[in-house]
């Protein structure tokens, strides 16, 4: 459950100030997914970053699964993006040299998990690269990067998965393909998923459409979703039945 | 993130850019290797100079004329300060608590003299030092014949032109033959006007060594008297027998200074110095000449040292550079790291580890690499270390070179410090990095 009352954010260049989110609210459920929409310099980056707890507002206040996080400093910011948070780039944001599984692991790395070869193991067959797990990144074509990049936002079993673009670097059709994914996620998997995009086509798999402009938001309405692509992957079984995997899922309510 | 993980990952982000880290490595293992090299070359000269003042005994004192710090030059006797047969005579008369035997000594070439003495015998000849002395000689500096007799109160009394042979003296001239009962011919002075006298050979010394300043088996003994008596240029005009050392065995070392003070006032009183004059002779333990010794070794080891530690430094700036390099190279994985949940520490410590990975790897290469050194040096190049150390006035001739193992573990201590003060820096400019700029970075 996020809730965002009031937030606004003014950014200092030289003697000027930019207000780049002018008194934004906005609620996001459990199992909600949603889109965020706006022109560029509408402020829907900023917003992105504020709700990903890699940036603070200037002033309003921001409840993340009942913690107000704007109060907290920044280590406790690190552990909220570590245990609440999973992030997808538009460019992956995969680090060079890492194998896949070790990618997927590393979020848990910081917080002490030993077993954590296996659970990034296990979210990677999520995402469908159970045969890729020992490929580095450059091995690896954009949209199964893409896919290395969801598994390592998962793997930690946030409470919301940010996406920033995520199809941004993909073409039309692994786009398709990364969606499907995030959609089997938050529908089978009831998984809280919001990502900012500018395509109309990319958001037309949401629930929901939050518009932005000016850093004000415009509209924001419920969308009835549009899925019926071809040649989407076929979607991830439900029965995850290691212990293991209901761990990853866990809060999800599978 | 625990321990291991953070040291994989550093050796992961060092294996990726191995060329790199091994050149930096390089900085850490010159500089290291210097450090044990030089120190365990430093080290063994010390050594090698303590045991031999060791050698003398550390039961003796000895008395020279002069002030001890300054070299007044030429003196012939009669001019200058001096010391006396009878100022030793005079010495062991006063039976000071604790003194136990009293040898003087004079030698040719005498310290200042610019000419030396020569042994002869059937053609064969060797530069040697002609040391005139007395029957107590033997006991005073621990130094026995190994064959035939020394020299006796008889020889002193009639000055007998016998002679005891320093070993190496015998080996040079009779090389296996038995010398006792041979006669062989000493000469003193400057070239043609040399002064040569006929001695009888009537006893070997045991072998002994080189000390810090001349090599005890180099040397002929002789009564004092026969030689003061009968060498021109040492003789003194004015009749009395100049030497050029008087020894004193004590039984007791906690007594030396009592000794010292005891003897000085003796000496002053025969000298007629005045209250406000300064001693014409001076007074030293074998502790003084160690502490002298040690101390021109200490400075030659800080000196060493200083060497080491400046390459050690400018290893450690090598580091530093790279390591800024490196922060700025994967800004971008910094930001990502921070995005999934790293802490500022997480990253300092990353950073910090890395640092730390190559200078101690680097340290234990240079540890090996400076043992290395060490015994190549010690093979190979002894003597040219040893022309270093000669020219600071100190004979090391066949000095060991010492790697202790305080060297070792200071040297990795030391790698392990240039590490941390030269990555802390770096790693501090990481993990302040602000997640948003560092992701947006290309």
């Amino acid at each position: 459950m996020i809730r965002l009352r009031g937030i606004s954010k003014v950014y200092k260049l030289g003697s000027q100030k930019v207000h780049a989110l002018r008194g934004v609210d906005l609620e996001i459920r459990d199992g909600e997914f949603l889109a965020i929409m706006g022109p560029s310099g509408s402020g829907k980056s900023t917003l992105m970053n504020i709700i990903g707890c890699l940036d603070r507002p200037t002033d309003g206040t921001y409840e993340l699964d009942g913690v107000n996080v704007s109060r907290l400093n920044d280590s406790q910011l690190a552990i909220v993006r570590n245990r609440k948070l999973g992030f997808v780039f538009q460019s992956f944001n995969l680090l060079p040299r890492l194998n896949a599984v070790a990618q997927v692991a590393m979020p848990l790395s910081y917080r002490g998990v030993t077993n954590r070869n296996q659970v990034a193991r296990v979210a990677l067959k999520l995402v469908g690269l159970e045969s890729r797990m020992h490929h580095s990144p450059t091995q690896l074509s954009g949209g199964q990067q893409q896919r290395v990049a969801i598994a390592r936002a998962i793997v930690g079993n946030p409470a919301l998965i940010l996406a920033d673009e995520p199809t941004g670097a993909l073409d039309t059709r692994t786009s398709h393909d990364v969606m499907e994914i995030f959609r089997s996620l938050n529908e089978e998997r009831g998984m809280t998923i919001a990502f900012v995009t500018h395509e109309p086509d990319v958001a037309g798999y949401t629930r929901r459409i939050v518009s932005l402009r000016d850093g004000q938001i415009v509209s924001d309405a419920p969308h009835v979703p549009a899925y019926s692509h071809p040649g989407a992957p076929p979607s991830i079984p439900a029965a995850a039945a290691t212990p293991v995997e209901r761990r990853i899922l866990g809060s999800a309510g599978i | 993130m625990s321990p291991s993980d953070v040291i994989m990952t550093a050796l992961i982000a060092l294996r990726s850019n191995i060329l790199r880290t091994l050149l930096t490595m390089l900085g850490i293992i010159i500089g290291i290797s210097a450090v044990i090299a030089l120190t365990a070359a430093g080290q063994g000269a010390q050594k090698g100079v303590t045991d031999r003042i060791k050698g003398l005994g550390s039961n003796l004192m000895f008395i020279q004329p002069g002030n001890g710090k300054t070299t007044t030059g030429l003196q012939l006797p009669g001019q200058g300060p001096a010391l006396f047969l009878e100022d030793a005579r005079a010495i062991d008369a006063a039976q000071i608590d604790g003194v136990d035997a009293v040898a003087s000594q004079g030698t040719a070439p005498a310290p200042g003299l610019p000419f030396g003495a020569t042994a002869i015998y059937r053609g064969q000849n060797t530069s040697t030092t002609l040391l005139g002395t007395e029957t107590t000689y033997q006991y005073v500096r621990d130094f026995y014949v190994s064959s035939g007799r020394f020299i006796t109160d008889d020889d002193v009394n009639k000055k007998a032109l016998v002679v005891v042979l320093g070993a190496r003296v015998k080996q040079q001239l009779f090389g296996d033959k038995d010398p006792i009962g041979e006669s062989m011919r000493v000469t003193v002075g400057p070239g043609n006007f040399s002064v040569g006298f006929n001695f009888t050979v009537v006893g070997v010394m045991e072998e002994k060594g080189a000390t810090s300043s001349t090599d005890q088996d180099n040397v002929v003994i002789t009564p004092l008297p026969s030689f003061q008596a009968r060498v021109p240029f040492i003789r003194n005009a004015r009749g009395f027998t100049n030497v050029s050392q008087i020894n004193i065995k004590v039984k007791n070392r906690s007594k030396l200074p009592e000794i010292k003070q005891a003897i000085t006032d003796i000496l002053r009183k025969r000298h007629n110095l005045a209250e406000d004059k300064e001693s014409d002779f001076f007074i030293q333990s074998q502790s003084d000449v160690l502490a002298t010794a040690t101390e021109v070794d200490r400075t030659l080891s800080v000196l060493l040292v200083s060497i080491a530690l400046i390459s050690l430094i400018v290893g450690g700036i090598g580091i530093m550079n790279i390591m800024l390099v490196s922060v700025s190279e994967r800004t971008r994985e910094i930001g990502i790291r921070k995005a999934v949940g790293a802490k500022r520490r997480d990253i300092l410590m990353q950073f910090i580890i890395e640092a730390l990975v190559v200078t101690t790897c680097g340290g234990l290469l240079g540890v090996a690499g400076g043992v290395a050194i060490t015994q190549i040096l010690q093979h190979d190049f002894n003597y040219h270390i040893n022309l270093l150390v000669t020219s600071f006035q100190l004979d090391v001739n066949g000095s060991t070179y010492v790697v202790t193992p305080q060297w070792i573990i200071a040297g990795l201590g030391m790698s392990a410090a240039t590490g941390l003060v030269f990555g802390v820096y770096p790693a501090w400019r990481a993990a302040r990095l602000d997640p948003i700029e560092a992701l947006r970075r290309e």
